[in-house]
């Protein structure tokens, strides 16, 4: 089912959470959302989920429009900080979310080991919830999300408080559900949005600020490349002049190390082979010669703080 | 309907699994069987076969009895975010109210189901007037609706358990004393109304054998009262 979201507003005693934003989640995408604490995430989640009703636009799900239709059945959603029944054992809770969801009784039983055997519970079925560690509460939580088997996933922040390894379980589990599926997932790890996601979105005081893949981003983000550079045969600030004098270049600097020459230029590919046939006809030794990829943590700062 | 029957089968499974509804249960009988056969103005001092006695020590038993089991219907869910995950399921706002509603009265009534013994027990003793007992029992399981609703209200204002309790309780103060002492030293249409509204005026008769319709309308127009605005407390979230 596709997601279209249209002018969604939502502002909390005059304070502006979410702020006239739109955008489409499309059957089978995965879409990272991103931003720092307080930019409208959640917000923008439990609208999604009917737990809250937007001041205004328009939330439209599989061309049903959700203020006038309860779609909750065909969205499946992982709460932040994904609160649970600690009193109950496993199988019992997941068997109440499934009915709460409106599984029959002769599937029930059925749908629930599923579940259990798709997120590795199968050890820890019996226990008390209020007994298992972290990595085991977020399985039960994505376990009663998916339950129904939803065509649409809502996870706020799946791997907060994991460790590395269990991230990365998380997260091949979210990949292999979210083939067939419409994925919304928010999160403040950068390199696990891209691990996951089709695409992102960042989202800054309640505006997106940024929308698309991690490689768009990249290019939309400085509009310039880097260059790291290292030339022998003349002193540093000889080349470095030279090099400022080329066309194309639009700066020169040290690297953060203070090893290497950084050159901004407006496209590294043309610049590189200009690069060279300097160093060629200067009679240079060329040392080394590599782009540098904008990262995703410089994107978001970039676009997050102004 | 399904949707509210799931809700208050978890709930009543949590009393009992939660020792919650043991120690409830274990101290309204003995507290009401203690008045009611032991000490003070008890059956044997009265000598009348009647549960007039335990009609009276019970809604002192229920005025406690029934904050402490509403205060964290919603106080709990609220605190944990376990609403968020309840109320994003295909379960509407008032089939929770409602859920929780039937598994609050529920432990009630098997709480008053556990006093039957003492019906049997008297009407071996004496000649025990079988329509006012009913009525009795009728009338306690109303008043207890009302003070159920009352509780959830209460419940649905706040994250805290304690203050839940305390704001079920100061309710049920007004409805048991204040309304009807300041009523009746009111004169005129003022005095009349405190006085219809505060629960003895129509618990009292129940006891006493008589079935009045006003007093069966007052507590369900209480209960619906209390639920109403409970959907709304709840349904008002940020």
């Amino acid at each position: 089912m596709d997601i279209l979201i249209e002018g969604l507003s939502k502002a909390y005693d005059n304070q502006k959470a979410v702020d006239n934003i739109s955008f489409e989640v499309r059957t089978g995408e995965i879409v990272g959302f991103l931003g720092p604490n307080g930019a409208g995430k959640t917000t923008t989640m439990k609208m999604i989920t009917q737990f809250i009703s937007p001041d205004a636009g328009r939330i439209t799900i599989g061309g049903k429009v959700i203020a006038k239709e309860n779609i909750r059945g065909s969205i499946g959603y992982l709460p932040e900080n994904n609160p649970l029944y600690e009193d109950m054992p496993v199988m019992d809770y997941l068997a109440f979310c499934g009915q709460l969801q409106g599984i029959r009784k002769n599937q029930l039983e059925q749908r629930v080991r599923e579940m259990v055997v798709m997120c590795g519970l199968n050890e820890e079925k019996h226990k008390k919830i209020g007994e298992l560690s972290k990595g085991y509460r977020q399985r039960v939580g994505l376990a009663q999300a998916m339950i129904h088997d939803p065509a649409i996933l809502i996870l706020d922040e799946p791997t907060t408080g994991l460790d590395p390894n269990q991230r990365v379980e998380i997260r091949e589990l979210i990949k292999r559900l979210g083939m067939h599926k419409s994925v919304i997932l928010s999160t403040h790890i950068l390199p696990e949005v891209e691990a996951t996601c089709d695409r992102i979105l960042i989202i800054n005081k309640g505006q997106i600020v940024a929308n698309g893949t991690a490689e768009t981003l990249r290019s939309q983000a400085t509009g310039k490349s880097i260059l790291l550079v290292d030339i022998e045969g003349a002193p540093r600030p000889v080349i470095e002049k030279e090099l400022r004098s080329m066309p194309g270049i639009t700066g020169v600097g040290l690297s953060p190390d203070h090893r290497l020459l950084e050159i901004e230029c407006t496209d590294s590919h043309q610049t590189a082979r200009s690069v060279y046939k300097m160093c060629v006809s200067k009679d240079w030794m060329l040392l080394q010669m590599s782009p540098v990829e904008t990262r995703l943590e410089d994107i978001f700062r970039n676009v997050t703080l102004n | 309907m399904r949707e509210s029957w799931i809700i208050a089968r978890k709930e009543l499974n949590s009393f009992f699994d939660s020792l919650v509804a043991y120690i409830l249960l274990i101290a309204f009988l003995g507290f009401s069987g203690f008045f009611t056969w032991l000490w003070g103005s008890d059956v044997f001092y009265h000598k009348q076969a009647s549960l007039n006695t335990f009609f009276n020590v019970a809604l002192w038993s229920l005025f406690f009895f029934i904050p402490a089991i509403t205060m964290r219907q919603f106080a709990e869910e609220k605190k944990s975010g376990t609403i968020e995950l309840l109320l994003t399921k295909r379960l509407t706002d008032r089939q929770l109210v409602i859920g929780k509603y039937l598994a609050c009265l529920l432990l009630v009534a098997i709480a008053l189901a556990f006093t039957l013994p003492y019906y049997v027990s008297i009407a071996r003793l004496g000649n025990i007037d079988h329509g006012s007992t009913i009525t009795g029992y009728l009338g306690l399981l109303l008043m207890s609706s009302a003070y159920v609703s009352i509780g959830l209200l209460a419940s649905s204002f706040t994250n805290n358990q304690i203050v839940a309790f305390l704001l079920a309780l100061l309710a049920g103060v007004v409805f048991q004393f204040i309304l009807g002492s300041v009523g009746s030293g009111q004169t005129g249409w003022i005095g009349s109304l405190l006085t219809d509204l505060s629960i003895p005026h129509h618990y009292d008769s129940m006891s006493r054998g008589v079935i009045d319709t006003k007093d069966v309308l007052y507590f369900l127009a209480l209960t619906f009262l209390g639920l109403m605005l409970t959907e709304v407390v709840i349904s008002k979230r940020k």
